[in-house]
Parts: structure tokens; C-alpha cells; sequence
């Protein structure tokens, strides 16, 4: 978002009160503030973003330079052999094409349904709707990850062992995704439902002309959030999926780390190849994530 | 906040239960969901805690033995003394990193925050397991970057993968780097709606930033404070993958959490009922946890 630096005038103040005294003075205190919290800034950053750099650069490293010493940090003859032989071992492209399938259904469905309930609890008003918002609120305490063996007995019973379903329908009710838009549609204003309600305007169609244009914003945020967790989910695919051919890219990398001797050139090879979607997904889409109130629909 | 909120700004009365059929509609697809993915499994899994369940076939209702057993298991409570010792360390790194970087990202003095956001927000995009490999590649005993930079500097190698404790510390570490970057978006998100007339009134009153954080930041803040607890003692109480992919629960079994003594228990030995029963505690940590949260939160909110 380029909302960055709303105006704080934390040190402003003091500035301007020694402003009238020194004005010199007052020049060189906000330059050594600037100065510090720029450098604190920036280790932070070095700290954050140094291991991603190394493990990147390594990725372009050929197999025999990965542990030659001295360690460089850039690759001294980069290739891409790594990322070539990841892709093409162990059904490494199937696994990339069925999570982005299950990624894809999941998060649409997430969205939308998602908006259809966090709309109800916003502008309708019975009992039976708040006592299914405390039903939602149960689940973020209750994962299904507690739950692992029953889950997955239920979901084998339902007949959706080893298939995408199985994977993608437990995953569609997020307690996040109602919250967010609850959150929203309850800023949205009242009179606008109640406009259209005198127009004649039916209630599904308020909602479907109306409402779910205008949270475009918050559907996009929403599936963001949603790809990256069904991208990066490891353990429910790892049980629900039995055929290799239906494995998830998490599941491939696991089985190569799983090895007796690791290879670590495919390994970051993998790795860094399953990184790219979410990375240019959220690069494109950043200020939906970045300037999304998230916490607002957990507050309360 | 939202009942006192809708209280105020609702419309008359008459909008009460006039729609039925409309909402109804709009939660029905979440409301099966709900029944089909969540009550189910929550009550087979209670049902199943009192049984000898493999998985397969019959089953003998065995009473509270499960848990009897459980009590008893000394792995059970490896594993559980070491997800509490693993949330204890990660909940308060993860928070005082997320923090700093929130603070400093809205800081008006530093330059380059845009950029410096999404350098902190990328760890969060990794998968666990990726996150895993990637800590697994920089603290590697024979080959990581970080021994070499030890190394280098006069000191000697460091056992990361075969020492128990500090195997667990370099999960510690990678979990927080990777979690810092949501746990920063709602501390920025927090800190934004801080009214700014405070710090106006404390800086005419003399205040420093150090002392404006801890009298009008934190305070201001507590709610998400909260909020980044739990969410984040819950995905410690939970963790697994990062575990799996850094050093598969090890060296031997002595970093073996819950979610994989229950994975293991439960589908590599085939005792779902039992495992049933280590979920039930689980759970129980998980609400007890849930519950003293809001209790405090509300005390903090009311004060």
C-alpha cells in the first residue's frame, strides 16, 4: 500500500518545540533518528530477508559447487540444472498441476462462500445466526489438525478417500474468511440494503447485484490468503492422498528431504520452484495483503 | 465491540427475524461444512477416544483406558512437555520480532519501508516445509552457511541437528521468521489506528519514544496483542511440518510434538482410538488456552 507512512507526529512535536530555539539543533535530531531507525530497520530486514537470498542463490549453484569451500553467495558458473532435474524427477510437474487445481477450486469456493455467510451475519438479525457465528468461532480454536484421525475417518466414510474433494471440502469453511467478510459488509451501510428493499429489489439479488460487487476487495484479499494455505498445506494432502499421482508439490518436497542421503540440488531446486506462484501472486496483488485489515474480523 | 456497535446504528425492530428464508440460504453451504467437517469428526473422535478402534472393523468400548494409558505413556508427555516448551520459546520471539519490525515499518524516520515490508512478509508466503529445508540448508552441521560463518570467524561447529536442544531452538528461529510477517500485519494494522493526538500530548509532555511505546503503543494495542497470542500458541500447540522437513522430529524422537505423536500413533500403528484420546487432550490444552485468553482480554478491555 502506499499508505506507509501515515503522518505520526511522535517526534514531530518535540521537533518543532526545539525548532523555535535551534533550528540547526532540530535538523541534526531528526537526521539521527532517521539515521537509527533506518539502521535498525535494515539489520531487521538483512535478518529477514538473508536466508531467503542464500537459499535462492544456492538453488542456481551446480550440484558439485553446492558444498565447495569456500562458500560463495553468488553462484561462480550459475546453471539451472538443479530446477531441471527437480522438474522432471519423480512426477515433480504432476505434483505442481494437482496442487494448483486443488488451489484454485478451494479458494473460489472459499471465496464464495465465504462472502455468502459473512454477508448473513452482517445484515440479518435472528438468533440462530449468532449462534452459528460462535459455531464458526469454536472452529479457529478447534484446527483439524486436533482432530486428524476422526477427520479423516468421516471424510473416508463420505467416500472422498484419495481424491481432490477430500482435500478441498474440509478446507472450504475458514473462520477468517466470514470474519473478514462480516467485517466488511458491516461497514457497509444499512440504508443501501434498505433503498433497494424499497425499489422492490428481491433479497438474493440484493445481494448478488449489489453486495458482492462492492467487496471485490475483500474477495481478492481473502483468496490470496486462502492460495497461500492450501499452496503450503502439507499434512491433510499427506494422509487424505494415497496415489502418487495425485501428490501435492509439499508432499514431493517432503519425500525428498524424507531420503537417506538428501539431494540437495534437486531439493532447492523444488523448493524454489514451488516458491514462484505464491511469490508472484503476492507480488502482483500485494496491496490487497498489505493493506488489508485483517485483525478486524478477529477482534471481537 | 460489534453488538455494542450494531445496538447503536441497527434499524428498528421490525428487521428482526422479518428475513429467514434469505439468510438461510446464504450460510446453508457453510452450515453443512460445519456439521459435515467439524461436529462429525469432533464427536466420533470423543466417541472413538473409548474405544480399542484400529481403523478397520469392530470395536470394543474400553472406557477411560485410553486415557489411562495416555497418562501413563511417558512419550505422551515427551512429546507434550516439548510442544509446551516449543510454544513457550516461540509465542514470545515471534511477538517481540513481529513487533519491532511492525513498529519500525510505520516509523517515519526510516527509509525504505515499503520494500523493507515485503522483505518480512516473504517468509510467510514459504510453505512449513520450505521453511524447513531452507533452515535445514543454513544450519546444516558439515555444510550450513552459519557453522561456515563460525567456522570462519575462530569458533567451532556447532552441533544444530544432533543436539536435542539446539535442534529445537533452530525451530524456534525459523518458525518465528516465517510467522513474523502475519503477525506484523496486524500489529501494523493496530498501531494505524493509535489516535495520534497521544503521542502529540506525550510529546508536549516530554515524553521519549521509548516511553511513548510502553505508555501509549502497548496499551493502545492490546487487543491484537491478544489476538497474535493466541493465534500464534495455537499454531505452536499444532506445529508439525516445520518439524518434519528441518530434522523429522529428531535427532531420535526427542523433538516429536503432539500433532506427530498423534499422527503416528494414529496412522503408522493404527491405534485411532487411542489417538483419538491424545487429540481430546490436545483439544482440552487448546480451549484452556482459548479461555483464559478471553478472560484476560476482557479484563484488559474493561479496565
Amino acid at each position: 500500500m502506499t499508505t506507509t507512512d501515515i503522518p505520526r507526529p511522535v517526534d514531530a512535536a518535540p521537533g518543532r518545540a526545539v525548532a523555535k530555539k535551534r533550528p540547526r539543533g532540530a535538523g541534526s535530531g531528526g537526521l539521527r533518528r532517521a539515521v537509527s531507525a533506518t539502521t535498525l530497520l535494515w539489520i531487521l530486514a538483512c535478518l529477514y530477508g538473508l536466508p531467503v537470498l542464500w537459499f535462492v542463490l544456492s538453488s542456481f549453484k551446480p550440484a558439485s559447487d553446492l558444498f565447495s569451500y569456500p562458500l560463495t553467495l553468488v553462484p561462480h558458473n550459475p546453471t539451472l540444472s538443479g530446477f531441471k532435474a527437480a522438474w522432471d524427477s519423480a512426477n515433480f510437474s504432476q505434483y505442481f498441476i494437482n496442487t494448483a487445481i486443488v488451489c484454485v477450486i478451494t479458494t473460489i469456493l472459499t471465496v464464495g462462500v465465504s462472502c455468502c455467510t459473512g454477508y448473513a451475519l452482517a445484515k440479518y438479525d435472528n438468533k440462530w445466526l449468532k449462534a452459528f457465528f460462535l459455531c464458526i468461532l469454536a472452529t479457529t480454536m478447534l484446527p483439524g489438525e486436533v482432530m486428524l484421525a476422526p477427520e479423516f475417518l468421516v471424510v473416508r466414510n463420505l467416500g472422498l478417500y484419495n481424491s481432490f474433494a477430500g482435500i478441498i471440502l474440509p478446507a472450504v469453511l475458514t473462520a477468517t474468511g466470514c470474519f473478514m467478510f462480516r467485517q466488511f459488509f458491516l461497514t457497509v451501510p444499512d440504508e443501501l440494503v434498505e433503498a433497494a428493499r424499497i425499489d422492490g429489489a428481491r433479497e438474493l439479488s440484493i445481494f448478488l447485484r449489489i453486495m458482492v460487487p462492492i467487496s471485490r476487495p475483500i474477495m481478492l484479499t481473502l483468496a490470496i490468503l486462502s492460495f497461500q494455505w492450501r499452496w503450503n498445506d502439507y499434512i491433510w494432502p499427506l494422509l487424505m492422498l494415497n496415489d502418487p499421482n495425485k501428490f501435492t508439490v509439499q508432499i514431493g518436497i517432503q519425500s525428498i528431504v524424507g531420503a537417506q542421503n538428501i539431494n540437495w540440488s534437486v531439493l532447492l531446486g523444488a523448493s524454489v520452484i514451488s516458491m514462484i506462484p505464491l511469490i508472484a501472486v503476492f507480488l502482483v496483488f500485494q496491496r490487497y495483503v498489505m493493506g488489508a485489515d485483517i485483525n478486524a474480523g478477529l477482534k471481537d | 465491540m460489534t453488538k455494542r456497535a450494531s445496538a447503536v446504528s441497527a434499524s428498528p425492530p421490525r428487521r428482526r427475524s422479518k428475513y429467514v428464508l434469505a439468510p438461510l440460504v446464504l450460510i446453508a453451504a457453510n452450515v453443512v461444512l460445519f456439521a459435515l467437517f467439524f461436529v462429525w469428526p469432533a464427536v466420533i473422535g470423543l466417541v472413538y477416544s473409548f474405544t480399542n478402534y484400529t481403523g478397520v472393523g469392530a470395536f470394543q468400548f474400553v472406557g477411560l483406558d485410553n486415557y489411562h494409558h495416555l497418562f501413563g505413556d511417558s512419550t505422551f508427555y515427551d512429546a507434550l512437555t516439548r510442544t509446551l516448551l516449543y510454544a513457550v520459546l516461540f509465542v514470545p520471539l515471534n511477538f517481540a520480532l513481529s513487533l519491532a519490525a511492525a513498529n519500525l515499518v510505520v516509523s517515519k524516520h526510516a527509509k525504505g519501508t515499503s520494500v523493507a515490508r515485503v522483505i518480512f512478509f516473504i517468509p510467510w508466503l514459504l510453505s512449513p516445509i520450505v521453511v524447513g529445508v531452507l533452515w535445514r540448508w543454513l544450519f546444516g552441521e558439515n555444510f550450513g552457511l552459519v557453522n561456515y560463518v563460525i567456522e570462519k570467524l575462530g569458533g567451532s561447529a556447532v552441533p544444530w541437528q544432533s543436539n536435542a536442544d539446539l535442534s529445537l531452538l533452530v525451530v524456534v528461529m525459523a518458525a518465528s521468521w516465517a510467522w513474523t510477517g502475519f503477525s506484523m500485519l496486524l500489529f501494523i494494522a493496530a498501531i494505524k489506528n493509535v489516535p495520534t493526538s497521544y503521542y502529540e500530548a506525550a510529546s508536549l509532555d516530554g515524553a521519549g519514544p521509548w516511553r511513548q511505546f510502553v505508555s501509549i503503543t502497548l496499551p493502545s494495542i492490546a487487543p491484537t496483542s491478544f489476538i497474535v497470542i493466541l493465534l500464534n500458541t495455537i499454531n505452536a500447540m499444532k506445529e508439525y511440518p516445520v518439524f518434519v522437513a528441518l530434522n523429522n522430529g529428531g535427532p531420535g524422537t526427542s523433538n516429536n510434538l503432539l500433532v506427530q505423536y498423534i499422527y503416528e500413533t494414529g496412522f503408522k500403528r493404527g491405534q485411532i482410538g487411542y489417538a483419538s484420546a491424545a487429540s481430546f487432550v490436545l483439544m482440552l490444552i487448546l480451549m484452556a488456552v482459548a479461555i483464559v485468553q478471553l478472560i484476560v482480554n476482557r479484563r484488559v478491555e474493561n479496565r
